[in-house]
């Protein structure tokens, strides 16, 4: 057995006990259990004083299955069963992501433009069906949140992205594009600028607007177009509510935990995102390494030991339950060995980022009981 | 004769962490032994390929990785948005200029990015292409094409290109790209392999994805089950280690006929290991019963200690083939 590399320990419940973190966003790739984590730090943080929000993206309703609660919409709901000794409370909510781009239109806009969009066939397709619009709206929907202030801390789970760092990316992608040249100008070459300037812009638009109905064809550039003019009071605010998001995630009151699994894939992406946070100068708080298979070694044997010992045993008559018990544990070993190595790799290329190591669990998670039980052993000191 | 005998669009699906990029890699080589030329498509921009089968990052032409049994050949290529809309700007419009000017003004981001479907056009567009791509005698060019495509819970909308397009691009090339792509996911010419272990929420997103697709009368092809392990106890003794009642004694026994420390802790910990691995096999159980009611073939594929490398893809890929994908 290797000696483990000495990694930072993370300190769970420092972290949600600490009165100044309000809010913790679970990011990591997809199948890592970020939605686990987020709804276990949120129960835990509730059970120990806080007044929590958990907010959910995932459509797999998973959340809500753990949490024993019939309907996640749009709204926090209570969930019962959480111990409120401590003074906490615990909501959870699941998003929407059509409704919230409904909220945010009709924040915006007067009653009869924000029906005109609604009804737009471009925006309803935008709302419902741009990879983009989840990430956006999980922001919209964490700013509201902020905003209401009626909960001291929110725990945020990312998006099923197809990378961690979209969850970044997307909301920004979206503001642009929404207050960017393209729109303006799909708006019509009424809108922008001087005599001048007009004329060399029509010359443009008219290469581009022949070439967007060549490709798009006229239905569809239409569409856009008059979401475009319906959207004209609301130019500028997406971008703006996205860089105030933004900015939120850059506070001090914020902290990130990136979540993964002792995978070689989940890892590599935990590497990308945890120098994309530094890079942004976000607060990152720690790696969460979810399903890490734990095994006792003290005073223990080796796997080639117990490999040795079932192969005389398997040679005997009668010792067939003790030879397949020690095959058994040489697989544990080795699968114990293996995620050791690989937590070691990410410790080598971090070596200041603290690691809540999570054993791996045998059976999955869908009640609170399993929930507080992954809690704890967030907040357990390991030595591994 | 193998179960997709006439199949040449393979989709592999599956919630993520369940290895749908390396059921896919093995799908091709198993589905290129004995002479046959696969091409092995990715969409989602990671170059999970390259890593796994350990070559330098594919690019956006085709190329060959990986030879399979038999003079067989695994084509890759991973298909970049950008690239497939200059490609297809160049190809159907001749657009010159004009494309460049859209490419200016935010365009080409714009149908890449934001555009809601116009990307998964692209993205199958491409695909679909090197499915009906035929050489100058008139032979298509791949024996099959494997897609290693988004995860379950994109999956279906991203194969049904057709109903977020063609509501948005009621006509125009856009609108018969969409259908010609539609026609072919809708055919028996395409299977959408579903990727699973067994845990209850991946087989519950098996289960859902399966439904889905019925619903959208796209062709479901088989369940793969992946990372499976292999069980040590009899059903009568992992019931009894559940219960922490096997007989210590008779273990340290054991331990002692061959020389083993037979100490408590020892005994202990394998009786622990034991009773965590029946719970472990009883989930399984459970969660592999929810996927009988789906009656779709399934594989079996064990669980690979340490880091997949080329070679164990080709070992999985010929226990795919003896279970029948070919």
């Amino acid at each position: 057995m290797s000696a483990s590399r000495r990694r930072p320990h993370l300190d769970v419940d420092h972290l949600i006990d600490d009165p100044l973190t309000h809010v913790i966003v679970c990011c990591g790739s997809g199948g890592v259990g970020k939605t686990t984590t987020a709804a276990a730090l949120a129960l835990r943080a509730a059970e120990r004083g806080r007044k929590v929000v958990v907010l959910t993206i995932d459509p797999a309703r998973r959340l809500a299955q753990s949490m024993g609660l019939a309907e996640l919409d749009n709204v926090p709901r209570a969930v019962s069963g959480v111990g409120l000794a401590a003074g906490g409370g615990l909501d959870a909510m699941m998003l929407d992501m059509k409704r919230t781009f409904d909220e945010v239109v009709e924040a915006h806009a007067t009653p009869e433009r924000a029906r005109q969009i609604l009804a737009n066939p471009f925006y309803q397709a935008l709302s419902s069906s741009f990879a983009g619009t989840q990430e956006y709206m999980a922001m919209e929907k964490l700013g509201q949140l902020r905003r209401r202030d009626q909960w001291d801390l929110i725990v945020v789970d990312t998006p099923p992205s197809r990378s961690a760092l979209d969850f970044l990316d997307a909301p920004e992608r979206l503001g642009s594009f929404l207050d960017g040249r393209l729109i303006r100008l799909l708006g019509g070459p009424a809108r922008t600028g001087g005599k001048a300037y007009r004329k060399f812009f029509q010359a443009g638009f008219n290469v581009v607007t022949g070439a967007l109905t060549k490709v798009l064809g006229g239905d569809l550039l239409r569409d856009v177009q008059t979401f475009v003019n319906a959207l004209d009071t609301m130019f500028g605010g997406f971008r703006e509510r996205a860089e105030q998001t933004y900015a939120l995630l850059q506070r001090p009151e914020t902290s990130f935990l990136v979540v993964a699994v002792p995978e070689q894939d989940a890892l590599r992406e935990a590497s990308y995102f945890v120098d994309r946070l530094s890079e942004e100068g976000m607060p990152l708080a720690g790696l969460v390494l979810n399903r890490l298979h734990v095994e006792d070694t003290t005073d223990g044997i080796s796997e080639g030991q117990a490999i040795a010992g079932a192969e005389r045993l398997e040679a005997l008559e009668g010792h067939e339950l003790a030879a397949s018990l020690l095959r058994l544990h040489a697989e544990r070993l080795a699968a114990a060995a293996h995620d050791l190595r690989t937590a070691d790799r990410f410790t080598v290329a971090h070596p200041d980022v603290p690691v809540a190591p999570v054993q791996a669990l045998p059976t999955d998670v869908h009640d609170l009981d399993g929930l507080r039980e992954i809690g704890r052993l967030l907040a357990k000191r390991h030595g591994v | 004769m193998g179960d997709w005998e006439g199949v040449r669009l393979h989709v592999v699906t599956g919630k993520g962490g369940t290895g749908k990029t390396t059921v896919a890699s093995s799908l091709a080589i198993a589905l290129a032994a004995g002479g046959r030329k696969v091409l092995l498509v990715e969409v989602e921009g990671r170059q999970g390929l390259a890593q796994l089968f350990d070559v330098a990052p594919l690019e956006y032409s085709e190329h060959r990785i990986v030879p399979a049994a038999g003079g067989g050949e695994v084509f890759g290529l991973a298909i970049d948005a950008r690239e497939a809309m200059y490609e297809y700007l160049a190809m159907f419009y001749r657009l010159g200029r004009a494309g460049r000017a859209l490419d200016r003004v935010g365009f080409v981001d714009f149908a890449t990015t934001i555009a809601p479907g116009l990307r998964d056009v692209l993205l199958t567009g491409k695909t679909y292409e090197a499915v009906r791509r035929r050489d100058d005698q008139g032979e298509y060019v791949y024996d099959a094409v494997v897609l290693d495509a988004p995860p379950t819970g994109r999956v279906t909308r991203f194969l049904d290109v057709n109903t977020s397009v063609s509501s948005l691009a009621r006509m125009g090339p856009i609108h018969r790209q969409a259908s010609a792509i539609t026609t072919l996911v809708h055919s028996p010419r395409t299977a959408v392999h579903v990727v699973t272990v067994l845990e209850e929420m991946p087989v519950q997103e098996t289960v859902d994805v399966v439904g889905e697709l019925h619903e959208a009368q796209i062709p479901v092809g088989a369940v793969v089950v992946n990372q499976t392990r292999s069980s040590y106890l009899s059903d009568e003794e992992r019931a009894v280690a559940s219960a922490g009642r096997l007989d210590r004694p008779a273990l340290a026994e054991s331990l002692r006929a061959v020389g083993m420390p037979d100490t408590d802790a020892l005994v202990e910990r394998l009786c622990a290991d034991a009773a965590s691995h029946a719970d472990r096999v009883e989930m399984e159980n459970e969660a592999r019963s929810g996927l009988d009611e789906l009656d779709r073939p399934v594989y079996e594929l064990p669980h690979v200690p340490g880091t997949i490398d080329p070679t164990a893809l080709y070992e999985l890929a010929e226990m795919l083939k003896e279970q029948g994908a070919s």
